[in-house]
């Protein structure tokens, strides 16, 4: 017990080590920053020093009223209330939104293309004509299509999900070991239960990564799209604050995307952890 | 002839390989009754895999038949359990979860299903390990695992590839000592493929040796040595040396075609 707990605080201290050891290039770069702002080397218009920054960023994520129990609105309501906030909400629920889309389409599809060579000779060639054509290419097709607003956004997020989720889904059916096969139909596995229970789980890691790369791809496609066709959104957000030379506000809505792209890419992170716990590249 | 419980009946494979005919298997013969524990050995490359594939229904003859009761063998299925060397669990699936697959697919009631692995776990010495996956077990553990999966079927036949090569030397002992006893409760035919001459004399009823390509049966014998064998025994290293003399031969044809293949290239 004493020992497990020696190995506890260990293990802390260790992380501890290690954040305290990455944190010291961003504050070097950011002091840096500051530096060169506050010796005037530059333009505040072209670059503002990370102090603007964060003020901007802050009365940025606050609400932009103040608080007034009288106009009948919710305390939690108000707190979010905040442009950021809004904007944020937008940008996710496009990316949700297109990513089911994107790869519910994908999935049924890659699984049918891996184990049905007929299917994957048939949709194969198209799928490689298609594929390379990165979805800003349909920005053009998708206004002409969808209008404006929400449905040409979502549209070319589906698509941008679609392309990696089906590839490493093939590739992840192809790619399952024949002896688990062989296991499998001699205890007696055929048919459905065999691709239920043991394809479609042996091609789960691939599936996995193509969902990764489709999420990354999707919030990618949603920042560019609401540069075109929507007016609100992180990627809306800072086109605007272009207009009016407000540089602060965009290096705060650029911080902003990276927060959330990294805040999704350690949720997949953990939910890879949970649905791989059986994985051999996982053990630690 | 229908007396016996497998037959093969004159069986040959011929597959292509990098546009040469091999001919893996060459009218093989053999009859093996109800509950003999027989040995198939060679060298790699003898055909005993190919041969044991072909009686697990993977990759039938390509001329005669493998007969089962009198039933001709055409696929793989759960009356004949197969053990292989990769050990091949589902690494998705728990421990108790892979002993049960085959009894779900049979559609055994679940309470049914949770007795047969309970007996299993314990039988096998598995109990502690039942909710870990796989990649967390040692090899001896895994091929435990992957014997009770085959034993859960309740499987007359029993095949096993080579399951125990891949483990060290005292983990083998540990489990080959399992395994006669198991054979000794339960009553299976087993035909175990090895190409470890002390294996095979340590677990068999029945060794056959088979020779290098072609693959024919070389020699036919049982062993006449009372069971709780000891490896140092006199008798037993006769046997030995006598067996090892036979598989030797097959080894430098082995080895003379292999220089002569790299002489090809």
């Amino acid at each position: 017990m004493a020992n497990a707990n020696g190995q506890g605080r260990a293990k802390w201290r260790g992380q501890l080590r290690d954040t305290a050891v990455g944190l010291v290039v961003p504050v070097l770069v950011i002091a840096l920053w500051q530096a060169v702002a506050m010796l005037g080397w530059v333009n505040p218009q072209v670059l503002p020093s990370p102090l603007a920054v964060l003020e901007k960023w802050i009365a940025y994520l606050l609400p932009q009223q103040p608080y007034d129990a009288a106009a009948g609105m919710s305390w939690l309501a108000w707190a979010v209330s905040g442009e950021l906030i809004t904007d944020a909400i937008g940008s996710l629920y496009r990316v949700l939104a297109g990513f089911v889309i994107g790869a519910g389409l994908a999935l049924p599809m890659g699984l049918a293309m891996g184990a049905q060579p007929r299917v994957y000779a048939w949709l194969n060639p198209l799928v490689q004509l298609l594929r390379p054509i990165p979805p800003i290419a349909y920005i053009p097709l998708s206004i002409l299509w969808f209008g404006l607003g929400n449905p040409p956004a979502i549209f070319l997020i589906a698509l941008g999900a679609f392309f990696p989720v089906l590839m490493n889904t093939i590739a992840g059916v192809r790619q399952v070991d024949g002896i688990y096969l062989r296991a499998a139909r001699n205890l007696g596995a055929s048919g459905g239960t065999l691709f239920l229970r043991v394809i479609l789980p042996a091609a789960v890691p691939y599936i996995l990564s193509g969902v990764r790369i489709g999420i990354g791809t999707a919030f990618i496609v949603v920042i560019v799209s609401e540069m075109i066709a929507v007016n609100n959104g992180l990627g809306f957000r800072i086109l605007e604050a272009r207009e009016y030379f407000w540089s602060d506000k965009i290096i705060a809505g650029m911080i902003s995307i990276g927060l959330i792209g990294l805040a999704i890419d350690v949720g997949m992170n953990k939910l890879n952890n949970y649905l791989l716990r059986w994985h051999r590249g996982l053990e630690n | 002839m229908s007396a016996s419980h497998i037959v093969v009946d004159h069986a040959s494979k011929v597959f292509q390989s990098g546009g040469r005919e091999v001919v893996a298997l060459k009218d093989i013969a053999l009859e093996i009754p109800q509950g003999q524990f027989v040995c198939l050995l060679g060298p790699s490359g003898c055909g005993k895999s190919t041969l044991l594939n072909a009686i697990a229904g993977f990759a039938p003859p390509s001329s005669g038949q493998i007969l089962v009761d009198g039933a001709a063998v055409t696929a793989p299925g759960p009356e004949r359990g197969m053990v292989f060397q990769e050990y091949a669990l589902f690494p998705w699936m728990t421990v108790a979860e892979n002993i049960a697959f085959g009894l779900q697919i049979k559609g055994l009631p679940k309470a049914q299903i949770a007795q047969v692995v309970d007996k299993l776990l314990a039988m096998l010495s598995l109990s502690d390990f039942r909710a870990r996956y796989p990649k967390d077990l040692s090899g001896g553990m895994r091929q435990r695992v992957a014997i009770a999966r085959v034993l859960a079927l309740d499987s007359p036949i029993m095949l096993m590839d080579e399951p125990f090569g891949a483990l060290d030397a005292l983990t083998r002992r540990n489990l080959q000592d399992e395994l006669l006893r198991l054979w000794a409760e339960l009553k299976k035919t087993i035909i175990f493929v090895t190409h470890s001459i002390e294996e095979a004399i340590y677990l068999a009823d029945r060794i056959v040796v088979m020779t290098y390509r072609p693959g024919t049966v070389k020699r036919d014998l049982m062993v006449a040595l009372p069971r709780g064998r000891d490896p140092a025994a006199l008798e037993f290293n006769a046997l030995k040396r006598e067996l090892g003399q036979l598989v030797m031969e097959e080894q430098q044809r082995h080895h003379s075609d292999e220089l002569r293949m790299a002489a090809v290239d």
